[in-house]
């Protein structure tokens, strides 16, 4: 099985993702839209892993939250009627609140019983799965039987290009806030302690299971408002009954946090590189037949590379020697 | 007056329960005008490669690594087991090819964990990203197409028994989980490997490798889900498709989780979710379900809300080796 590709070709196609077109010399905005339209949620599911991390937890919920959080949005958007302007607020603070609710399960099965948050957070992503599929069909259908009903005019984001909405600004404006959070303010500064050190945390009077509760707040938030920008997006305005709009961003997002090192700001170009990655999957099979999935498998690859530390410590060394 | 208290052991106790549950239940399922016979032999079918990659993780667990990536794994050999099958013309060697591919995946997974201290959880969660990727890409690259039909001479052929035909691999995975229990229990062997789990620097101390008995495990641990993945296309479903195992890595791994590490409970537990998964599609089709369209989906956040439920009460018992997930630094 011998795969006749030249990869240069390859990695042409791979910066179309990103609006760069090489052969022909120019730059398409549209392109670069859809790739952050992509990267907007990436960023957002990062930083529910990323934050877990720094808590020294494996939050890998994301996927769960960005459901129910989706759900949330799609309910309030496509079935209940709220004045202009306020209907946006509206939906955009409940799908936060709807992933910070689920994420709050394995958070408090942690504190009070000492589940591993790997084990329910696994567990809690399939049950969102058929929970929200079940609620997709039944409750919250609209035209369609497969899909959500419409946001209505008055939920929707306003669109900047294609499928990339306003939404992109609250994600950029989440990943700072959280930045302000962890490295300005006490509870970020015990937050990181927690996870450097937990030993040293514990003597020093901090409270361990505020510091954990604070980290999957803080990520169902983020994975709620993920699930929220998928949910209410061009064309559809709603999401498809499969959660094939929503499939994979959680767990993707595993892979941005890890190459933006867990850094609420080192996730922004890292989602913007994922996000064109995900982008140029089209031009792979239109210009080298390549199926499209390709880019699941290199995102996979990249997802088990960053699990080496001593490869990270090698970026790190590169970047130490760049100063 | 005084009743003698006869001292019966807990487990028997709860095996006693449990087979009488069953028979109450089978005597409800006939009186519906469900035949047992049928949701059984579904049950086994699905048992089987949940089975399968949930005893290989028990023993990899208990040897200290934890591998979360059994779904990706059953993926990539979903398709390499049929790739082979056809290219060396029988199902047993597709079965062979298979679990080749699960022994790689694991061994990868195996140094990279214990040499390169990798972060399992991640490179776990990575396996999956790319299994989910590589086998809508490889079935584009290989035929052409989103779905193949492996025709029946490449198929593992089935035994006639009294529950209806049934797959060979399904007795060879229950003999797997009986073995593997024996071996864990009453060997050597499986003295190093709990050993490896629970303090490796003793069996450092002892002489013993415990690098190698990770890696071992590892190996093991994906040959089996391996056998497993080629179970589906080869053994059971006949043919690929995108999301051939529908998540069922992660039923695996609620299983290990409901075993407490144990390979014949994990045997058990995988009984138990494929009797229900066999129940629910059974329910699913008859007339009265469409009037409660909940239940069905009910039945299948079953396997995941009952090892959460079983967790969350019974982790005073700790059944998790101590060093489970965490790389042994030699000082």
């Amino acid at each position: 099985m011998v795969l006749h590709y030249n990869p240069i070709d390859g990695y042409i196609s791979m910066l179309k993702g990103f609006g760069l077109f090489i052969k022909q010399r120019t730059f398409s905005a549209k392109e670069l839209a859809y790739a952050l339209a992509f990267a907007t949620p990436y960023m957002l599911t990062a930083l529910t892993f990323a934050v877990g991390m720094r808590a020294g937890l494996f939050n890998i919920g994301a996927e769960g939250q960005v459901y129910i959080g989706g759900a949330a949005a799609a309910w309030i958007a496509g079935h209940v009627a709220l004045p202009t302007g306020f209907h946006v607020f509206a939906v955009t603070i409940i799908a936060m609140f709807a992933g910070a609710l689920w994420a709050l399960i394995p958070a408090l099965l942690k504190i009070r019983r000492g589940v591993h948050e790997v084990i329910s957070a696994i567990m809690l992503n399939w049950i969102a799965y058929y929970l929200v599929m079940y609620l997709a069909i039944y409750n919250l259908s609209g035209k369609y039987a497969h899909i959500t009903a419409e946001a209505l005019p008055t939920a929707r984001y306003p669109v900047i290009s294609g499928n990339l909405t306003a939404v992109i600004f609250i994600a950029l404006a989440v990943c700072i806030a959280v930045y302000i959070f962890l490295w300005r303010l006490y509870p970020g500064y015990e937050l990181r302690l927690v996870g450097d050190n937990p030993d040293a945390a514990r003597y020093a009077g901090i409270s361990i299971s505020r510091a954990i509760l604070l980290s999957f707040i803080i990520g169902g938030l983020a994975a709620g408002l993920a699930g929220a920008s998928l949910a209410i997006r061009p064309v559809n305005w709603g999401f498809n009954a499969t959660l094939s709009d929503f499939a994979g961003y959680g767990f993707v997002g595993i892979g941005v946090a890890l190459v933006g090192r867990n850094h609420p700001i080192g996730i922004i170009p890292s989602a913007i590189f994922f996000g064109g990655l995900a982008n140029s999957a089209r031009y792979l099979q239109s210009d080298l037949g390549v199926s499209s999935e390709l880019v699941g498998g290199i995102q996979g690859v990249i997802i088990i590379a960053m699990a080496l530390p001593l490869l990270v410590l090698l970026f790190a060394r590169l970047r130490r020697k760049a100063e | 007056m005084a009743i003698a208290r006869i001292h019966i052991p807990r487990r028997v106790l709860i095996f006693t329960i449990c087979l009488v549950a069953i028979i109450v239940l089978f005597y409800l399922l006939e009186h519906v005008g469900i035949s047992t016979k049928e949701v059984v032999r579904g049950a086994l079918f699905v048992m089987t490669p949940l089975a399968l990659a949930a005893v290989g993780e028990c023993i990899n667990e208990k040897a200290g690594l934890v591998n979360i990536g059994l779904e990706g794994i059953f993926l990539l050999t979903a398709i390499f087991g049929v790739y082979g099958a056809v290219r060396l013309g029988s199902g047993v060697a597709g079965l062979l090819v298979g679990s080749l591919v699960g022994a790689s995946i694991g061994f990868i997974f195996g140094i990279m964990s214990v040499y390169g201290r990798a972060n399992q959880v991640v490179a776990g969660m990575g396996i999956n990203v790319f299994g989910e990727g590589m086998l809508f890409f490889l079935m584009m690259t290989i035929w052409h197409a989103t779905s193949y039909e492996v025709r029946p001479e490449f198929m593992v052929s089935q035994i006639s028994t009294p529950l209806g035909l049934l797959s060979p691999i399904i007795f060879v995975a229950i003999a797997i989980a009986i073995l593997l229990h024996v071996i864990l229990h009453r060997t050597f062997l499986g003295i190093k490997i709990r050993a490896a789990g629970e303090k490796p620097e003793a069996v450092d101390v002892a002489g013993k490798r415990v690098d190698r008995i990770r890696i071992f495990t590892c190996i093991l641990g994906g040959a089996l889900a391996g056998l497993g993945g080629a179970f589906f296309s080869l053994g059971w479903l006949g043919t690929v498709v995108k999301d051939i195992s529908a998540g069922r890595g992660y039923i695996a791994l609620a299983c290990v989780v409901f075993a407490g590490l144990e390979p014949l409970f994990a045997l058990a537990a995988a009984f138990i979710f494929g009797f229900v998964e066999a129940l629910a599609s059974t329910v699913g089709i008859m007339p009265a379900a469409h009037a409660f369209p909940f239940l069905g989906y009910l039945l299948l956040m079953v396997p995941y809300i009952v090892p959460l439920v079983v967790v969350a009460i019974f982790i005073g018992r700790r059944p998790f080796p101590k060093a489970s997930g965490r790389p042994y630094i030699r000082e």
